[in-house]
Parts: C-alpha cells; sequence; structure tokens
C-alpha cells in the first residue's frame, strides 16, 4: 500500500502561550515544535500499515524551511521519504493549503504512481480548520471520512472506525484511493530510536515553494481568551472533608439521581 | 444588507441538539444585525424534519428547509453536504452558520469544498462590516483566540460549543416547512455508514453526563480509577481522564477531556489529582461548577476551580463515597 501522510508543524506551546507584543504570532522563542497530536497518530498509523502489508510511505508539509525537523522525526520512526512544500512562514488559509498540498500530490502521483491513501490529522492543533483533509478529498475526487479512531485497509477499500456523536462507534466502507482524517487514539505513537534518526538524516526530501495567495479567511490578530482567574475555596483536607464536599454536592443539586 | 442567513439545524432524538441551538442563536442575531430573514435547514428526514421544526418556535426563523431526497439518510455525510450546496446554489444566502461539533464542522468543510468557498470554524461571534465579517474564532481548541477576516459570497462559518447562549424564545410561530428536492448521485452516497455498534449499555457519556468525575497523574494507575467509579456510581456521573491517562493506558482514549479528547458541560466536574493543563482546562471550562482534589494547593487547577480539597484522592474520594452511603442509608 502506497501512503500518503500530511503534517503541519506547530510549537510545542506547553502550559500557556505567550503572544509577541503585537499579537500576530505566538511568541516562539522559548518553544520548540512539533506536529500535531492527531498527526503523529497519522504518520505512525501510515508506518505500521506499511509494517503489516508492504508498500512505501510518504510525509508531506507545508510550511517554514524548518518544518524540515517534523519531516525528519516522521522518517525517524519509519516514513520513507518526504515532501516539504515551502513557505516564508506566513499563516496560509485553509483553501491555500489544500490546494498547493492538492497540486504536489498530482505532481507526486504523475511520477510515482498513485497514494492508495492520504492521511490527515483530523484538525490541526494551531489553527484548527476542520477542512483541509476534506478539501483535499474533494480536489481529488476520492471518499473521504473524519474523526477516524481504527482502520483497516483491505484489498480495494478500507474500513474506518469512528465515534458516533450518541455514544458507541459507527464505520464506513469506502473504496480505495481515499483519503482518512484520524485522531489521537487511534494508536499509540512510538518514540524514534537513535538508528531510526540516523537512517532519516539519510532520506530523500523533495522542496518546491508553492506561491502565497489569500483565499478569503485573513487572519487580523490574536488574543488570549479573557478567563476568569478564581482561587478555588478550600472546603477542607483530607477525609475530614467528606461532610462538606456532600453537602456542596446537594446545594449544587447534583445529589439526587 | 439583506437575504437569509441560514442556520443548519442537527436532530437528536427528534429535537434539535444543544450545539444547533447555539448556532441558531448567532445566526439569529446576525440576521437580525444584517436586516436579513433567519432560516434553519433540518439535517434530517422529512417525518423527523417535520417534528424538529415545531421545535423552533419561538427563535425567529421563517422558513424550515427541508432536503427531500428518498436515499438521502443521516448516514451519508457526503449526500448531506452534496444537498446543502445545492440549497446554498439555489437560494443564495448570505451566510450558513452551523454548530461547531466534530460533525457540524466536518459537514460544513464538505460544503466548502463543494462550493470552492472559505470557512470558519468554531467562532464565537460575528460582525458584519460591509461585505465581509469580522469573525472571533477559536484557535487551540480555545486557549487561543483569532479575530480574522471571512471574505465570501456567501459566508460558512461555525459556531464553537458552549460559548454561545441559547438566549431568550419570543412569540415567532414555529417556522413553515417548505421541502426542497435534492439531486444526488450515486458519488454522493459512496461515503456511508457501514456498520454501528451500540454504546456500552447503562453506561452515561461524557457529553451528556450532569456530573463528571475525571483523574489525572495524581491516580497513579488504572487499577487507581476504582475509587473514581465507586464515587461516579453514586452519583450517576461519567469518569474520563487527562491525556496522561490515556496516553499511559489507564483508561481508553474515548474518555479523554480536553483539546484533543471530548470537551464536556456538565453540572459539576471533580478534578482528581489534575494538575491544570491548559490543554486539560480548555475541555472543562463550561462546566458550571469545578471542585478539584489535589495534594498540591499551588496546582493551576486551583486557579479554574471553584472549590477545592487538598489532599491524596485515595483518601478523600472513598471518604465521600462513604458519606454519601452514610447519609442515603439514614435518609
Amino acid at each position: 500500500m502506497n501512503i500518503l501522510v500530511c503534517v503541519k508543524r506547530v510549537p510545542a506551546t506547553g502550559g500557556r502561550i505567550v503572544l509577541t507584543a503585537d499579537g500576530s504570532e505566538i511568541d516562539v522563542r522559548y518553544l520548540g515544535f512539533t506536529v500535531s497530536p492527531h498527526e503523529e497518530c497519522a504518520v505512525e498509523e501510515a508506518v505500521r500499515i506499511v509494517e503489516a502489508q508492504g508498500g512505501a510511505s510518504a510525509v508531506l508539509t507545508l510550511g517554514p524551511a524548518a518544518a524540515e525537523e517534523q519531516l525528519r522525526d516522521a522518517m525517524a520512526i519509519g516514513v520513507d521519504r518526504a515532501i516539504l512544500l515551502e513557505t516564508d512562514g506566513r499563516d496560509w488559509d485553509p483553501i491555500a493549503t489544500a490546494d498547493a498540498i492538492v497540486e504536489s500530490i498530482r505532481a507526486e502521483e504523475a511520477a510515482n504512481g498513485p497514494f492508495d491513501l492520504i492521511l490527515f490529522g483530523n484538525e490541526s492543533a494551531d489553527s484548527g480548520g476542520f477542512q483541509v483533509g476534506i478539501r483535499v478529498a474533494h480536489a481529488l475526487g476520492r471518499p473521504c471520512v473524519s474523526g477516524v479512531k481504527a482502520l483497516q485497509p483491505g484489498a480495494g477499500s478500507v474500513v474506518a472506525r469512528r465515534e458516533a456523536a450518541g455514544g458507541g462507534w459507527e464505520s464506513f466502507e469506502v473504496p480505495l484511493p481515499a483519503v482518512v482524517a484520524v485522531k489521537e487514539g487511534i494508536n499509540l505513537p512510538r518514540y524514534p530510536s537513535v538508528p531510526g534518526r540516523l537512517r532519516a538524516r539519510k532520506k530523500e526530501i523533495a522542496r518546491s515553494t508553492p506561491a502565497w495567495r489569500s483565499a478569503g479567511l485573513e487572519k487580523i490578530v490574536l488574543r488570549l481568551p479573557q478567563t476568569e482567574v478564581t482561587t478555588a475555596e478550600v472546603i477542607g483536607r483530607g477525609a475530614d472533608a467528606a461532610p462538606a464536599v456532600v453537602d456542596l454536592l446537594d446545594r449544587i443539586g447534583v445529589l439526587d439521581r | 444588507m439583506s437575504g437569509s442567513v441560514l442556520a443548519l439545524v442537527n436532530v437528536v432524538g427528534g429535537a434539535p441538539d444543544k450545539a444547533s441551538l447555539e448556532a441558531l442563536a448567532l445566526a439569529r442575531r446576525l440576521a437580525t444585525d444584517t436586516g436579513a430573514t433567519l432560516e434553519a435547514l433540518i439535517i434530517a428526514d422529512g417525518a423527523t424534519a417535520g417534528a424538529a421544526a415545531a421545535a423552533l418556535a419561538g427563535v425567529s426563523a421563517t422558513k424550515a428547509i427541508v432536503a427531500e431526497h428518498p436515499g438521502l439518510t443521516t448516514d451519508h455525510p457526503d449526500g448531506w453536504a452534496a444537498a446543502i450546496a445545492q440549497v446554498v446554489e439555489t437560494r443564495g444566502p448570505a451566510a450558513v452558520v452551523g454548530a461547531g461539533t466534530e460533525r457540524g464542522n466536518e459537514l460544513l468543510a464538505r460544503v466548502a469544498a463543494r462550493l470552492g468557498l472559505p470557512m470558519a470554524a468554531n467562532c464565537l461571534s460575528v460582525e458584519a462590516s460591509e461585505d465581509r465579517y469580522r469573525l472571533t474564532r477559536q484557535r487551540w481548541a480555545g486557549s487561543l483566540l483569532e479575530d480574522c477576516w471571512l471574505d465570501a459570497p456567501t459566508k460558512l462559518l461555525t459556531v464553537a460549543p458552549n460559548t454561545v447562549a441559547v438566549g431568550e424564545r419570543d412569540g415567532s410561530p414555529a417556522p413553515a416547512i417548505e421541502a426542497v428536492p435534492v439531486t444526488l448521485t450515486d458519488a454522493d452516497l459512496v461515503v456511508r455508514v457501514t456498520g454501528r455498534e451500540a454504546p456500552e449499555r447503562g453506561r452515561i457519556s461524557l457529553g451528556d453526563a450532569k456530573v463528571v468525575v475525571g483523574g489525572g497523574r495524581g491516580v497513579g494507575s488504572g487499577e487507581g480509577f476504582a475509587d473514581l467509579e465507586e464515587l461516579a456510581e453514586l452519583l450517576g456521573a461519567a469518569v474520563g481522564g487527562s491525556r496522561v491517562v490515556t496516553s499511559a493506558g489507564w483508561r481508553p482514549h474515548s474518555d479523554q477531556i480536553g483539546q484533543t479528547g471530548q470537551r464536556i458541560a456538565p453540572s459539576l466536574y471533580i478534578a482528581c489529582g489534575i494538575s491544570g493543563a491548559i490543554q486539560h482546562v480548555v475541555g472543562i471550562k463550561a462546566a458550571k461548577h469545578i471542585l478539584a482534589i489535589n495534594t498540591d494547593p499551588e496546582a493551576p487547577i486551583m486557579n479554574v476551580a471553584d472549590y477545592a480539597v487538598i489532599g491524596d484522592l485515595h483518601t478523600v474520594v472513598p471518604a465521600i463515597s462513604a458519606e454519601i452511603r452514610r447519609r442515603s442509608s439514614s435518609a
């Protein structure tokens, strides 16, 4: 099976987000970078499918030159090769992002044959647009399932399972080639090994530089939500607090079932 | 400006769900601000849609549009996208507003892809300015906000759950139902639900529970959740956990609360041994009351919680369960 995984470089924000003085960006001076959690799982899933069934995997990102780090990370756990659509670091709108990815996929497929499966994370951790994978699938005329937490690729089709809106699970069997947007929980991503990292250094990265364009959604400024910082009222310590806690449960009306 | 604002209404158990009512509330305000009419597009078959439309009295919606196609069921996300895209193309609304749930975002993204229009997910507020909208939307699952411009002939946006008040009903009647025939191709129905597994019997979902008992690193192990399960049983509560807990395999991933898991909005959230990292906090912000049980009085959760008990959860939680039992047996 021939698989492509699309990822996005995002800051590892840790406990608290700090913005630049003009509010245009997250202050990343003291931050490391990673890919979104859903995408880490997408990369792991691609590697597992190829390990189990044979084939090849590639990882693609649209981002600054420094996103090479995230491509090497993916190759360190077993992805075969990488594609970097290099930008000048500006934000790309979801339509422009999807268009650039589609153009790259078409060129890749013309040269190296079709991808049976294209994996995305369900939404990026930073901008959270919930749409790039769906747009890419539509442009390529391929079926797309999102929110996926289990994947069983077979001959000619794939079964994708996700949590149903009202509890329980629902599954979709769609023909290949297909696009699947996965969520954290589909697997537990491995850590790269040292030999894996060394091998990743020698793997190929194909580079191109698509042109930025405006496509209808444009960031003005970022700001932190005004969170009410409360100071919790300490109603007790240790086991002795139990009567006060049950009084509280009674008072807010959650004791009567 | 005039024209119409179209709100997408998802139906659960015969009635519009809460996230759709929130989307309707924002759509209603937008319609009022721009002098547009408010219309609802109901995502359900004809019979169900009729009942759901009756439940929309008092929201000032003038029409309830029902897509008519024999093959279209809620098992077809792409089919619904095709139907909505056709309605948008024929009626040309100024805006389409949907719920910012997993499914709501997915559906509007599919519509946006078909129409080649931009879409803004998880908005909190909208201000119409000339031909474009100035939006505030969530980034990082709500730990950061973005103000942005949305510029398109029809603006597509979803409303972040639990951020917009559903609002008061007025005396307006239930919207008149308008059945709109849609044409679907086989390709529109390729993506469809081919299998279902019912939820575990007797299990209360995190999304529906009135009380949620959450565990973090402080729980210490999968077995450590027994204390939380016991309290949850007594309260009719659901049990969830932070990302630490699901990554360690102490709980299944479906129990995760936070940025990459579920957002919850119970009456009470009891955070046991949870430090309060922002990735978790974004998932619990909509809880009405938060009680933290933690050994560390300086933990960040104390700045989010309303009440706290300082102590080891494995001592405190069983004591609470015992006290509830004691009172119910003496009552």
